[in-house]
């Protein structure tokens, strides 16, 4: 007996429920990035505008002894760190500002390669019309309504802003005695199994009981033995170690 | 293939890649070690596809992807030779994206260019309107700055080296900064690039026909003809850069209006380049040669001419050539 009468022609097909943007590559698979919402950008913003407003009070207090030179200088630096403190970083840092850094972020493109000159020139310089008529108002509304979190200048210059991810620690499945799944299972069933057992770790064991009681019934156990079955299969199914 | 044994088997080929990629995205792989890059990268992507077909765990599914993700960024970074990109740009691109995007260079020129020289007109003929564009203080300062006794012109009188380098400075910041503002606001559906175009046209009229009716004539008009040049030019293909923007968002023709955004915006960031060389060279020559008084203003027109020629012709006339330069 299926689990479900519902199939699906392929596992990654099937339409996420989450803000995960898919990207496919010409090696043939698919990237799985997400966006980062407003709230991460606006820190990494906030962090940037204290990093550039320290920097430029510090080159100020160094130039100022050297006179008009000095202040000719500064200007030209001053220039530099308001149009393209965020571009170098961009291009040069991987897609990471200082900020973006701290946050765990980094701009790309759309289609998932990193950003270069003349798109990080884009959203950049479009920044200014983002910022109108006060404080981020047009990003923050284009960031809301879009469902990757675009500002305009995102928009334009055809980026992303994602989350870096961290290397997912190694999980540990709970002992069992390797079993036989009773019937035949899809794709995506299988993992759902597996996710079950790997996740364990992280579940109280009232909802580990709840989430296994679903099966009890195609697995044909009482719903207590449920849990320790779906474990036996998910070990079965990762075979010996 | 069940999940452990696959696992077993390329777990130490996985542990290499990600070290040769963590070498790479802190900068420090030496050429020998990157030599089998791509094929450890698709040979990964395979992994992936493997694992996700045979219904692996997500928690292996996902390693592999993010694998495979840092490798993509790696594999498909924008790499090329600045440098000559660059020449090859300046000695032939630019003017040919100047006249591919001539619809609009010419609609950004007529409106800069016209109000300004029809401001100008105005102010000369009628004095008194002047005052209704700009405060009674900031004409005095521009009296000031221009009044013919003065030994340097320019925005302070009294100049020596260290002045040219503020100045220099000031021009560049200033200078872009209102041309990044042009382009900017062509966002707002075109309408910001009309508003700086104007507003440039009619403040540089009125300033230049006012200075010319008190008799100033000479002082400023010798200062600007020769970096306005690039000056004025640059602006006005600042401000085409940011109509083409609007106009991608007003008629996006038969794509998307997010999608003729993008592709507009890919153009005219690179209108913009020029625009920024453009203008570096206006505030250099701004700080260094208008502000000289050692020159007569007879030669100051003669070389000024001589600039406005030369960005025109090269605007016109560069690049034309069937082969690329090399």
């Amino acid at each position: 007996m299926p689990l479900s009468s519902i199939t699906y022609p392929a596992a990654a097909q099937r339409p996420l429920l989450d803000t995960r943007y898919q990207v496919e590559t010409p090696e043939g698979i698919d990237l799985i990035l997400r966006p980062a919402g407003l709230v991460a950008r606006a820190l990494a913003f906030a962090i940037d505008l204290l990093i550039r407003g320290a920097l430029l009070a510090v080159l100020f207090a160094v130039l100022a002894l050297l006179g008009q030179f000095g202040m000719g200088l500064g200007t030209i630096l001053l220039f530099l760190v308001t149009w393209w403190y965020m571009v170098l970083f961009e291009v040069l840092n991987q897609g990471r500002s200082p900020g973006k850094q701290l946050m765990g972020l980094r701009v790309i493109h759309d289609d998932g390669t990193p950003v270069g000159w003349s798109a990080s020139l884009i959203r950049n310089l479009l920044r200014f019309v983002d910022m109108l008529p006060f404080a981020y108002t047009l990003g923050i509304l284009s960031c809301l309504n879009h469902p990757a979190f675009k500002r305009l200048g995102d928009i334009a210059a055809g980026t992303l802003v994602v989350y870096r991810d961290n290397a997912p620690s190694v999980p540990k499945l709970p002992a069992a005695e390797p079993l036989r799944a009773p019937f035949s299972m899809d794709l995506s069933e299988q993992r759902a199994l597996l996710g079950f057992a790997e996740r364990a770790e992280a579940l109280s064991s009232a909802r580990r009981l709840e989430l296994a009681g679903i099966l009890a019934e195609p697995l044909q156990v009482p719903p207590e033995q449920a849990e320790q079955r779906i474990n036996g299969i998910a070990r079965g199914l990762l075979g010996p170690t | 293939m069940k999940q452990s044994l696959f696992e077993s088997q390329h777990q130490s080929a996985w542990q290499a890649f990600s070290g040769q990629l963590d070498a790479l995205e802190r900068g420090k792989a030496d050429n020998q070690q990157c030599q089998s890059f791509a094929a450890d990268y698709r040979r990964l992507c395979q992994h992936l596809a493997l694992a996700q077909s045979r219904g692996y765990s997500s928690h292996l599914i996902e390693h592999l992807q993010q694998l495979a993700m840092r490798g993509h960024q790696q594999f498909y970074r924008h790499r090329s030779p600045l440098g000559g990109q660059l020449l090859g740009f300046i000695l032939a691109g630019f003017p040919r994206l100047v006249r591919a995007e001539w619809r609009f260079v010419v609609a950004a020129s007529l409106l800069f260019f016209g109000s300004l020289l029809a401001m100008g007109l105005l102010v000369y003929l009628v004095p008194e309107l002047v005052y209704s564009l700009i405060g009674t203080e900031q004409v005095a300062e521009m009296e000031q700055m221009y009044d013919p006794d003065a030994r340097r012109i320019g925005r302070f009188g009294e100049r020596d080296s260290g002045d040219d380098w503020m100045m220099f400075g000031y021009y560049i910041m200033n200078n872009i900064g209102i041309a990044f503002q042009t382009f900017a606001s062509g966002l707002l559906l075109g309408l910001g690039s009309l508003f700086f175009l104007l507003f440039n046209g009619l403040m540089i009229g009125a300033v230049a026909g006012h200075l010319t009716q008190i008799g100033y004539g000479e002082t400023f008009w010798s200062f600007v003809i020769g970096h306005g040049a690039f000056e004025l030019t640059a602006i006005a293909l600042a401000g085409a850069a940011g109509l083409k923007l609007g106009w991608a968002l007003l008629a996006p023709g038969r794509l998307p209006r997010g999608e003729a955004l993008r592709l507009a915006a890919g153009h005219s960031v690179r209108l913009i380049g020029g625009v920024i060389l453009f203008l570096l060279l206006a505030a250099f020559i701004e700080a260094y040669w208008s502000s000289m008084s050692l020159a007569s203003p007879v030669i100051k027109y003669w070389v000024g001419a001589g600039l406005w020629l030369l960005v025109l012709s090269y605007l016109l006339l560069a690049g034309r050539g069937a082969h690329a330069p090399d």
